[in-house]
């Protein structure tokens, strides 16, 4: 998901390296966890514990304004205005949720611009699902329906995780994903119900998306080493599988609903479990884009890069006009 | 079926109403679809927000407008056709709006300048004969209202700010400049509507708003607008620059390729 672990195994030990914590600590602290205690930006915490929550919501900070992008590219082609007013509603939405979750990020001790600063240098992750493009305006449809419904799944739990200022972020940021994800289910529905090209356009976005959003949920469990951990924190209370599998049991009525094909030839409802099987993942199709960005992952950081620069003088300029203002008033 | 045949397109406006209201429905539709081309590229993540918000306003005017002429004059089955599918030389905005973004310090100037001219255009339809009409003004302008300040605030902060800063908005100045004598111009479209009873004549006021804005510039680190032998126009009259061409390709893409369907 946005905030899944997506550093490679040899980055993931070298942090570990770094982490000396001390015992007594790891044991009161994780006895606050299992009373259900809530953890604040000034209790005393695991190194690790605040190195894990600080990578994820900086990675769901940077999920959240890197995904403004593909849905950008629509904003001026929108076909009409409602759906122009919408998609510009949406995306200023993911916008701020990339600031509160920065801003939760920065509880923790790292400053935003630092945090961005990893972003821009390629050293920060973000979720792969935004380095797929969006050629056709139904791809914005798919994208609330699907990416939207996806991260509403995976941050439901989240809302209840241990680090306060990080559940208070989920709990506001869900709400407006579900709109987003309602939104995004009507345009696909009228696309559905619309001419036959409307409908081709339909089926052949969720064609591209449907794999990459189950990807959103991260690697399988087996391959996923580092969840238990997190899941003793509570700061992961459900495995990427268990959750791709609410996932997929959620859409696919949804997508049936409105006669469009899962790209699945495998998928099947399971009787015995209640939940549908579905066709092996591609792993070496997530783990080469998050390696080299996959179609998009250039055009992104460059275009965040672009803005950042625009922001130097901008920003020098604020500051040189504020301390003008300050230099003044002393006088007066 | 060719395309000609399956196209579907706006009539052109032919009471005073109507044509008026479609030069303010188109200026603000520009603007703010220009202004949407940042989302997601503005200097600052919270700028980012703030553009967009006008963005927002800007067309929901637009939309209202659309909206209400339609109930006037039976120019397109809805609004969207109207907003998107008229040629070029059919849409009668200002040259001003269709100015590109170059940078923050042209967007700020751009959207200083056309709010404060649109302050007094959509005061001037409070008293209008056309009740709705009020209304959308009088909504309008409380966003209006906050479109300024937010600019002005900027304006002052980039031209009082670094020597950058001062000389990125001297040169927005310069390009933008010729461009504002259009939206104060006083033409036919204007007077008719004026004796229609839609409107007052706002541009009666264009010498306060020239002292006004030559004000906040002299505390903008001291800026002051070129000296311009003659107003750039023609927009109002479907005579357009370079740059509308560009905005219709992006605004029209879906309708113009998908004649007729919902979207
Ligand atoms: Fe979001
Ligand atoms: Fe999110
Ligand atoms: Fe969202």
């Amino acid at each position: 998901m946005y905030s899944t672990d997506l550093r490679t195994d040899k980055e993931k030990k070298s942090a570990d390296q770094q982490i000396l914590d001390d015992a007594e600590l790891w044991d009161t602290f994780q006895a606050r966890i299992d009373n259900g205690d809530t953890i604040e930006a000034k209790d005393a915490m695991p190194e690790k514990y605040r190195q894990t929550l600080t990578r994820q919501i900086s990675q769901h900070a940077h999920s959240e304004i890197i995904g403004q992008l593909p849905e950008g590219n629509w904003v001026t082609r929108a076909p009409t205005l409602k759906r122009k007013l919408i998609l510009l509603a949406k995306i200023q939405d993911e916008a701020g949720h990339g600031l509160y979750l920065y801003s939760a990020a920065e509880t923790l001790g790292r400053s935003r611009d630092d945090m961005v600063a990893d972003l821009l240098s390629g050293k920060a992750k973000y979720s792969t699902i935004f380095n797929y493009p969006t050629p056709t305006w139904a791809d914005i449809g798919t994208i609330g329906w699907l990416v939207d419904g996806a991260a509403i799944v995976n941050q439901i739990p989240l809302c209840r995780c241990s680090y306060g200022p990080y559940a208070r972020a989920m709990v506001r940021v869900c709400k407006e994903e579900s709109f987003h994800q309602r939104q995004g289910y009507e345009i696909v529905t009228t696309l559905a119900r619309g001419s036959a090209e409307q409908k081709a356009m339909a089926q052949d976005s969720l064609n591209r998306f449907w794999w990459p959003s189950l990807m959103m949920f991260g690697p399988s469990d087996s391959a996923s080493t580092h969840s238990s951990q997190n899941m003793k924190w509570n700061i992961k209370r459900h495995s990427n599988d268990e959750l791709r599998q609410r996932f997929i049991d959620a859409t696919i009525p949804q997508a049936e609903f409105l006669g469009l094909t899962i790209p699945d030839p495998d998928l099947k409802w399971n009787e015995e479990r209640g939940s549908y099987d579905h066709g092996d993942i591609d792993w070496d199709e997530f783990w080469a884009v998050i390696k080299d960005g996959g179609i998009c992952g250039k055009d992104r950081i460059q275009a965040r890069r672009a803005a950042a620069k625009d922001g130097v003088w901008v920003r020098a300029a604020a500051e040189a006009y504020a301390a003008k203002q300050s230099a003044k008033e002393q006088v007066a | 079926m060719s395309v000609a045949e399956k196209y579907i397109g706006a009539k052109t406006p032919s009471k005073p109403e109507t044509i008026y209201m479609l030069r303010l429905a188109d200026n603000t539709l520009i603007l703010g679809q220009r202004l949407s081309e940042m989302c997601g590229h503005a200097p600052e993540m919270e700028l980012d927000i703030a553009l967009t918000n006008i963005s927002l306003d800007l067309i929901g005017q637009a939309k209202l407008l659309f909206e209400h002429i339609l109930t006037l004059e039976d120019l397109a089955p809805n609004a969207d056709v109207l907003a998107m599918t008229r040629p070029l030389e059919q849409y009668t905005n200002c040259l001003f709006v269709a100015q590109p973004n170059v940078d923050f310090a042209h967007i700020m100037l751009k959207q200083y300048l056309f709010s404060t001219m649109q302050k007094l255009q959509y005061e001037a339809l409070l008293e209008s004969r056309d009740e709705t009409l009020a209304a959308i003004a009088e909504k309008s302008l409380k966003e209006i209202a906050y479109h300024i300040r937010f600019a002005k605030t900027w304006l002052l902060r980039l031209g009082d700010g670094t020597e950058e800063s001062r000389t990125r908005m001297a040169d927005a100045l310069d390009c933008l400049w010729r461009f504002t004598g259009e939206m104060f111009v006083r033409d036919a479209g204007l007077a008719d509507a004026v004796n229609a009873g839609l409107s007052t004549d706002f541009t009666q006021h264009y010498d306060g708003w020239t002292l006004e804005v030559e004000s906040v510039f002299t505390e903008a680190g001291g800026l002051t607008p070129p000296e311009t032998a003659r107003m750039i126009m023609g927009g109002h009259q479907g005579q357009h620059d370079d740059n509308l061409g560009h905005i219709l390709a992006d605004m029209q893409f879906m309708q113009r390729s998908y004649p007729g369907l919902k979207w």
